[in-house]
Order: structure tokens, then C-alpha cells, then sequence
């Protein structure tokens, strides 16, 4: 039964749980390791060991541990790990899911994918081969994903006789590579994992190491502590209001990434600046709870109604708050078959926020394995590069060394996530690429001998864009109709621009919905900007927008006028509209206020206008 | 461990974790579903459903009924069904079993009657190319529902400790135009970044239980117990014959297990301590032992 945490029950078993990943370069002897472990703890399933044994014999091949883990049958055939397994197993102290990560280059990112996950790293080096590229990869991975807890085996032993010195010279080696990552392994052990040799205990064979086992360095590891002292960070992943089940409570959820939070502080939301008091915890079976901490995903319902997207951070108002920015600089890591190029508009996912974004600026390209830097105009896959992304609206985030798990974001091409980064810190820049495209626009517009002020004289009105928007079925569409004809009975120079006929291509339900989004209010923006050009009076009606994308529409639409009118709640504040409506406002009545707003704002004579 | 107010043991966090992959999916994904097997595993899967979304469940649940499912499970779906307002959808492969293509009366072996009996009537009715029949909650019978269009999120309950080639899942994990599961090329999963973007055609099978075990699934059980608690259909309880369900599945592939477990906490110590410390879970599943990697051929096709 789950209670607040101070009235919890014990379990009768608390048993901790820790996930560590298995590495290091292709046939340096994981899966044997883990195959080893498992056998020598008991953890495999009864009759398994000698399954595979008779499996082996039946096929003629000498049997291998790596067998119990490779468990597809490509893996086998080929005797190479091809994805990530993970597997059960429990010492004295604790649970363990061992993720056994392959080492082959072809599948890094099934090895980012398994030690994205992991609390701990076991880095296997074969003694006879010595240190690889992906020896090398592998560490510097682990401290780009931020797994400080590294132990580092030398494995087959038994090929260089147990011969000590082999063992210290690659452990000297291996530590100055590590050094240079910002590494600092508790242990490096000597094992020849076939034979169990220093696996669970230590071995007579090499007498000369006094160190920890594998299964006691496991044990060594200690769990990061968890963050309930930071500021309080909660990514909003949904907001729910299930009214047609009878279900009148509006509820933000998320999973609270740093921090806690108790009913009835203040919070805010980033990036959109929503403030709000925390009214209750929501949560099903459960006795009611007055505070929620790091790690729960958990559901708050708000003092007053508030309206905002999937993907702000919400934040204790009185707490450090996350950086907001549409600029950031970061490490990246890229996995796409395609490279990393600038001029391309990717999707960036940080926390839960999904926005457009694109490659400003690479400052240096790094080959991992060999840890130099170079110059280079894209970056291609396995490559790590440090560089600038430009999100096409502010986002909110932290530097990954306050706070990593708002400091962390992925990049999707073409469906696929290609890329992972870490983001180093915001770069406050009012170069957007947004303005530079106005300002080339601008430039390059071949103008007629007709000039807007000739243009104004003679419809009497100066043009402008009128954006009505609100939430859904709240009545912007009539209103805009009405408008419409009511401007061109009044022989207005006017047209009525609906978003449901769609200016994107028709293959827009087929594109990825946040990019859709952005490419159809670019199109809308440079559309709206040639027809005000032309003179008219635009009208369009828009669901749900938020305050950047209004921004973006107004800029595009520069250097002419823009006037927002607002229908009830919406994703942005009122200071940000023209004009504001009450929710379904009778049309006639609301074709008044826009009309009145017209003669104080573009008309150039009032009593002739009307 | 720590001694703090703010601890979260193993069945929190994997509990938090099931939660927020659940509500990741219901985001992303316009047309989702559920799988309900009527199973242990998939039932906790609704539960946590309940818990994603306070009380309710905002997907229909998809059952493909083989037609050899123990009659207990079936009853216990549709009272579950309506007790707690399911949306359930249910799938079913009507001409292979008017033409008797199953095992062991016709003249197929168990994985062909998989086959056509579960991996084909999912990949039809998830496509909606054959029909599904919806719960009429006024009439308690199943109607033909109108809703063709494909579910291309669809959210299935199974755990890497179960088989190989499950413990190489993603927690989102894509199946292209066939259903078919491109092992050697899984996305990338990077911290809580999953694959939510897809290609038209494609759909993803979403896996919130991944990273729970067998034990893991009775201890949440035994815990849920306040103020209400997770129902189990009674098969994987003994009557007092010395037998039970570990497993639920067809009956001619489904063999019960020797267990005097009683109760959830009975099933929960057998577990931890007694006899099945080290034995697999589906030892009971002829399907899996017919050739070198049954269960993996069967789910690179679109098994679950």
C-alpha cells in the first residue's frame, strides 16, 4: 500500500535496485562476462545452463556464457552481440538490471541506448589485444551520458598467462584517456571472465591483485542520491480534464524531474511566465497526499484556471529558475544515417517540450574515440561536435551540470531520433535566424512605383492583418465571417483567410505535427505579408496559438500591421492582444469592438470609413 | 538506504516509470490501444493505466480471443469491462477457426496455430482490416464497431525477464507496414526520449512493463490491496488440487503448475524464497521450446 512517504509501510524486502551496463569494444568478452555472473550467483533460470550446453553440443560448438545472453538467433549465428539484453540478477545487497550492451560500431546507438539508462558502467578491456577504438568510444560516452560510477576489467587474463605487468600497463593507459574524460574508475580489475577468474571472488591465479571482485565493485557502486534538495523542476508531459467521464478536475501532469512541491505553493510555468498556486495531488488509490517529490510522476490540479501546453517546465516561483532561450550551446552526439547539416529544420526534444530547431553553428567536430577536435561543416554519425542550436521559439532548460535532467534533449530526422546532447549553457542572441531571413527578405523585395502610403489614400485604410484566436469552438470563425462581410459591405478592401484551407501541401497529415505546425504559421506569416502588401485588410481565425508563434506571425508580417484579437482563455496574456472577447460573443457585437479598433488603428478618415 | 521522507522503493519507481511511458503514449499517439490479454501482466498494465490517467482508462482495450482461452478468463474480462467502464474492443481469426486450422485437432503444429490464431487476428484487427466487435455497456453484448481506422499506438504488457527476444525491446519499439520487427535496427532510447514519430503505415508497440519481473508483478499486487485492490482472475490460484496458472494462454498449450499457493502473498513468497525461485515463467509454453527461437520468430511477425 502507498501512503504519504512518512506514514509508509516498510516493505517487508526493501530491496534496492540498480541498473549497470555492460561495455567496451566488440569481442573484449561482455556477454561472457555477464553469462559468468549470472551462472556463479545463481540468477539463471533452472535447466537453462544446461539447455544451451546441449544446444551447443547438438551443433557442434564449443560452448560459450555469451550464449545465455545472445538470445536472438542472428546474434548467435554471427557470435556478436547485435542489441542490448537486459537481465535479472541479485546480489547479497541489492537487485541488478545488467543491460549487455554490444561493442561492434555498427550498433552504438543499441550500446547509448542501453547505457542512456544505466546508473553504472563495467568497461571491459581484453588484456591480449589491449585498448580499442571502442575501448576509447565507449569512456567517452559514459561521460557524455554523466555515469560517474565506472569500474574497468581487463579481461582474458589467462591469454597473457595472468602476467601482472600487462595488466598495469593498460591500466596506466587507460587511466590518462580516462582523465582526460573527467573519469575516475573505482576499480580496475584483472579477469579472465571464461574461467571465473576474480568474478565473484578473488583468484588464486593472480595472487598479486588484492582488489575487489566484479561482483564486489558492483556491490560498490552507490546510488546517486536523489534530488530533493534542487530547485523544483516538473516537465508537463499532459494536461487532463476527463469531463466526459464525469470528471470535472483539470489536472497538470508530469513526472517531478528535481525537487518537491507541496499544495498550496506558488508556481510557474517556463517558457510561456503562467503563474498558478498548486489547489491539490492528484493521484488514484492512494490516501490523499500534500507533497510530491523527485522521481514520482504525480498530477496537480490548479488554483485557477490555467491554460498551457504540454511541454512547459513547471517551477516553484521562488526557486532558481530554468534558463529560457531559442539559442543554446550543447555537446552532441550523432547517430543519423544522414549527417547533422545547417539549413535543415530538425525537431528538438527537451524534457517534454518538442519545438523546431536548427544547426547555427558548429564550434568543433570530435572524433570520440581519439579525442581530437577538427572543423568541419557538418557532422556525421558517431561524431560528437560541440555546437549552437537555434530553436525556432524560446525553450526552457537548464545547463546540464545544475540540473542534467532538463539539461538533456534528443534531435529527430525523418521520424528517426539521431541525435543526443547535453546543453552547456543558453546563448542570449537577438541575431534570430528569424530576423535575418525579415531583413534579407526586406533587401531583396523588388518594390512597384505604387507605395503603401499611395496604397492607404486610396482604399482609405492602411492594410493589416488581423489574427482572431482562441481556444477551440469558441466562436473566432463566425466572428471573422462576419467581419469579412461586413468590411466589404462597408467596400472595404478585405478577404477572409481560413486555416482549414490548407496552406500547406496536402501531404501535411502525413508530416510530423510540430513541424507541420511551424512550417503552416511560416507559410501563413509570408502569405498574410504579401496580401497586406497588396493593401488589404487580412483576416484570419487561429486555434490556439502561443506567444512566440504570434511573434513569429507578427515579424513575418513586417513591416506592415498586425492586430490580434483574443476570444476567451488562451495560451498567451492579454497585454499580448489588441483587442479581447468573452468566449461564443454575439457576432455582431464582437464585429463592432474589431470595427472600433480598425478606425482607432488603420483608417485614415473615421467618418468617411463608416 | 536512506532514511528520508521522500524514499521511492523499486515498485515506486517502476511503478513511476510504466506511468510516465503511459502518458507519453497517450500524447504522442492519436489512435491508441491497449492489449488486454485478460493475464496478470496486462491487467497490472490496466491498473497502471488507472493510475496514469486518475481512474480512468482513455483507450479502448484490444483482446484477440482465440477461441481457446479457459471460459474463466473470458468472464472476468467482461465483468472487469464493465465494472470499470472499459472501451473493450475484441479481435478474432473467424476462418481459420471455421476451417479447424488449429492445433491440436487440425492438421496445424502450435506455432502455425499462433500464428493464425494470435499473431494474424492482432495484425487485422490493430490494422482494422478485419472486424472488431465493441462492448455494448447498456446491452452487455458485443456489437461490430464502426471504428476501422488503425490503431497505430498500441500498448502491450511484455517484460525483458520473460524470453530473449523480449528482453531486447524498447519501451517504444516500431513495427512497419506488416508488423514486422527489425531487430538488428531499433531507434535509439536516450534518457526519457522515446521513438514518438513515425512513418506513415508503421505503427509502435508501446512497452511500459519492461523493466518489471515476474516477482516484481505479484509484489505490486500483494501492495495495491488499499483502498482498492488489482483483481486477478482466480486461475493462477490453487483450489486445493495442488495446481495452478503461472501462465494464461490457450488451454491445449497451457499446462497448469504443481504449486499449493493459495493466495497473492503465498505466489509472492513461492516466488522470492520457494520453488520457483529459478524457474522461468513460461516453462508452461509449449510454443517457445518448437524450434531454436519459437517466440522470437513468432514476434519479429507481430506477436506480442
Amino acid at each position: 500500500m502507498k501512503i504519504s512517504a512518512l506514514e509508509k509501510k516498510p516493505s517487508a524486502h526493501p530491496r534496492e535496485q540498480m541498473n549497470v551496463v555492460i561495455v567496451g569494444h566488440v569481442d573484449h568478452g561482455k556477454s561472457t562476462l555477464v553469462g559468468r555472473l549470472l551462472a556463479d550467483t545463481g540468477s539463471l533460470p533452472e535447466g537453462k545452463l544446461d539447455f544451451v550446453r546441449a544446444q551447443c553440443e547438438r551443433n557442434a560448438k564449443p560452448f560459450e556464457y555469451a550464449f545465455l545472453l545472445d538470445a536472438l538467433k542472428d546474434e548467435q549465428s554471427q557470435g556478436i552481440t547485435i542489441d542490448t539484453a537486459r537481465c535479472f540478477f541479485k546480489s547479497q545487497k541489492r537487485d541488478y538490471i545488467i543491460i549487455d550492451a554490444p561493442g561492434h560500431i555498427e550498433f552504438l546507438k543499441n550500446m547509448i541506448s542501453g547505457a542512456a539508462r544505466a546508473e553504472a558502467a563495467v568497461l571491459l578491456i581484453d588484456a591480449h589485444e589491449g585498448i580499442k577504438e571502442n575501448s576509447r568510444r565507449h569512456g567517452y560516452m559514459m561521460s557524455f551520458l554523466g555515469i560517474s560510477n565506472l569500474t574497468v576489467c581487463v579481461n582474458k587474463m589467462d591469454l597473457v598467462n595472468y602476467d601482472q605487468k600487462v595488466f598495469e600497463q593498460i591500466k596506466a593507459e587507460y587511466l590518462k584517456f580516462l582523465k582526460e574524460v573527467n573519469l575516475e574508475p573505482q576499480n580496475f580489475i584483472p579477469i579472465a571472465a571464461m574461467n571465473g577468474d576474480n568474478i565473484v571472488a578473488n583468484s588464486a591465479k593472480m595472487p598479486w591483485y588484492k582488489g575487489a571482485s566484479v561482483l564486489e565493485a558492483l556491490d560498490g557502486f552507490k546510488k546517486a542520491a536523489p534530488k530533493h534538495q534542487q530547485a523544483f523542476r516538473m516537465p508537463v508531459q499532459d494536461i487532463y480534464k476527463f469531463t466526459a467521464r464525469g470528471d470535472d478536475r483539470r489536472i497538470v501532469a508530469g513526472r517531478i524531474e528535481s525537487g518537491t512541491i507541496s499544495a498550496g505553493e506558488d508556481v510557474i510555468f517556463l517558457p510561456s511566465n503562467k503563474r498558478n498556486r498548486i489547489k491539490s495531488i492528484e493521484s488514484f488509490n492512494t490516501p490523499a497526499k500534500q507533497e510530491a517529490f523527485t522521481g514520482q510522476s504525480a498530477g496537480f490540479t490548479m488554483e485557477t484556471q490555467i491554460y498551457i501546453r504540454p511541454g512547459e517546465i513547471m517551477c516553484r516561483a521562488k526557486d532558481h529558475l530554468p534558463h529560457v532561450s531559442s539559442k543554446f550551446k550543447a555537446n552532441i552526439f550523432w547517430m543519423g544515417k544522414q549527417p547533422l547539416v545547417k539549413g535543415k529544420t530538425y525537431k528538438l526534444k527537451v524534457a517534454t517540450q518538442q519545438v523546431p530547431v536548427m544547426l547555427s553553428e558548429i564550434l568543433s567536430v570530435m572524433n570520440a574515440s581519439e579525442l581530437s577536435a577538427a572543423q568541419k561543416p557538418h557532422v556525421d554519425r558517431h561524431e560528437v561536435a560541440e555546437c549552437v542550436l537555434e530553436a525556432m521559439k524560446p525553450v526552457a532548460f537548464d545547463a546540464v551540470g545544475d540540473i542534467a535532467e532538463t539539461g538533456r534533449f534528443v534531435i529527430v530526422d525523418n521520424y528517426e531520433i539521431s541525435g543526443g546532447g547535453i546543453i552547456l549553457a543558453p546563448v542570449f542572441n537577438e541575431e534570430t535566424a528569424l530576423k535575418q531571413h525579415i531583413k534579407k527578405r526586406e533587401y531583396e523585395w523588388e518594390r512597384s512605383h505604387i507605395d503603401p502610403e499611395k496604397r492607404a489614400a486610396k482604399y482609405d485604410h492602411k492594410s493589416a492583418l488581423i489574427i482572431i484566436t482562441g481556444q477551440i469552438d469558441t466562436g473566432k470563425q463566425k466572428i471573422a465571417k462576419a467581419l469579412e462581410e461586413e468590411l466589404f459591405n462597408l467596400k472595404r478592401f478585405t478577404y477572409f483567410l481560413g486555416v482549414s484551407n490548407r496552406l500547406s501541401l496536402a501531404s501535411t497529415d502525413l508530416k510530423d505535427k510540430t513541424l507541420s505546425k511551424f512550417e503552416h504559421l511560416q507559410q501563413l506569416g509570408e502569405l498574410a505579408h504579401i496580401m497586406t502588401d497588396a493593401g488589404l485588410i487580412l483576416i484570419t481565425s487561429i486555434t490556439d496559438i502561443d506567444e512566440y508563434e504570434l511573434d513569429m506571425l507578427k515579424s513575418l508580417n513586417l513591416p506592415n500591421k498586425t492586430l490580434v484579437v483574443k476570444v476567451g482563455e488562451g495560451s498567451f496574456g492579454d497585454n499580448k492582444a489588441d483587442l479581447t472577447l468573452v468566449e461564443n460573443e454575439d457576432p455582431q457585437s464582437a464585429v463592432k469592438k474589431i470595427v472600433d479598433l480598425l478606425i482607432r488603428s488603420v483608417v485614415l478618415d473615421p467618418e468617411y470609413f463608416i | 538506504m536512506s532514511t528520508s521522507k521522500y524514499t521511492m522503493d523499486k515498485l515506486d519507481s517502476l511503478e513511476a516509470q510504466s506511468v510516465y511511458v503511459l502518458r507519453e503514449a497517450y500524447r504522442e499517439f492519436k489512435s491508441l490501444a491497449m492489449l488486454w490479454s485478460i493475464g496478470k501482466d496486462s491487467t497490472v498494465l490496466l491498473w497502471l493505466a488507472r493510475k496514469a490517467f486518475f481512474g480512468h482508462v482513455p483507450f479502448p482495450l484490444v483482446h484477440i480471443d482465440t477461441s481457446f482461452k479457459i471460459p474463466a478468463m473470458i468472464t472476468y474480462r467482461d465483468d472487469l469491462a464493465l465494472q470499470w467502464n472499459l472501451n473493450m474492443v475484441v479481435g478474432q481469426n473467424k476462418a481459420a477457426l471455421e476451417a479447424k486450422r488449429t492445433f491440436p485437432a487440425g492438421a496445424v503444429d502450435r506455432i502455425s496455430c499462433c500464428k493464425l490464431l494470435k499473431t494474424e487476428a492482432l495484425k487485422h484487427t490493430l490494422a482494422g482490416t478485419w472486424p472488431r466487435y465493441r462492448l455494448n455497456h447498456k446491452t452487455k453484448k458485443y456489437e461490430l464497431d464502426a471504428n476501422i481506422e488503425p490503431y497505430t499506438g498500441v500498448i502491450v504488457g511484455a517484460r525483458a525477464d520473460e524470453e530473449g527476444s523480449r528482453s531486447k525491446e524498447r519501451y517504444f519499439s516500431p513495427r512497419d507496414r506488416n508488423s514486422d520487427w527489425d531487430i538488428g535496427d531499433q531507434p535509439p532510447e536516450l534518457w526519457n526520449q522515446f521513438k514518438t514519430d513515425f512513418a506513415p503505415g508503421t505503427h509502435i508497440r508501446v512497452h511500459p512493463l519492461l523493466d518489471w519481473t515476474e516477482l516484481n508483478i505479484w509484489e505490486y499486487i500483494e501492495r495495491e490491496s488499499i483502498p482498492e485492490s488489482i483483481p486477478i482472475v482466480d486461475l493462477y490460484f490453487d483450489k486445493g488440487e495442488g495446481k495452478r496458472y503461472r501462465s494464461l494462454g490457450c488451454y491445449p498449450c497451457t499446462m497448469p503448475v504443481e504449486s499449493k499457493a493459495k493466495s497473492v502473498p503465498e505466489i509472492v513468497e513461492e516466488l522470492r524464497t520457494g520453488k520457483f525461485k529459478n524457474i522461468a515463467e513460461r516453462a508452461g509454453r509449449a510454443q517457445d521450446k518448437e524450434d531454436g527461437g519459437g517466440l522470437e520468430t513468432l514476434r519479429r511477425e507481430g506477436y506480442m
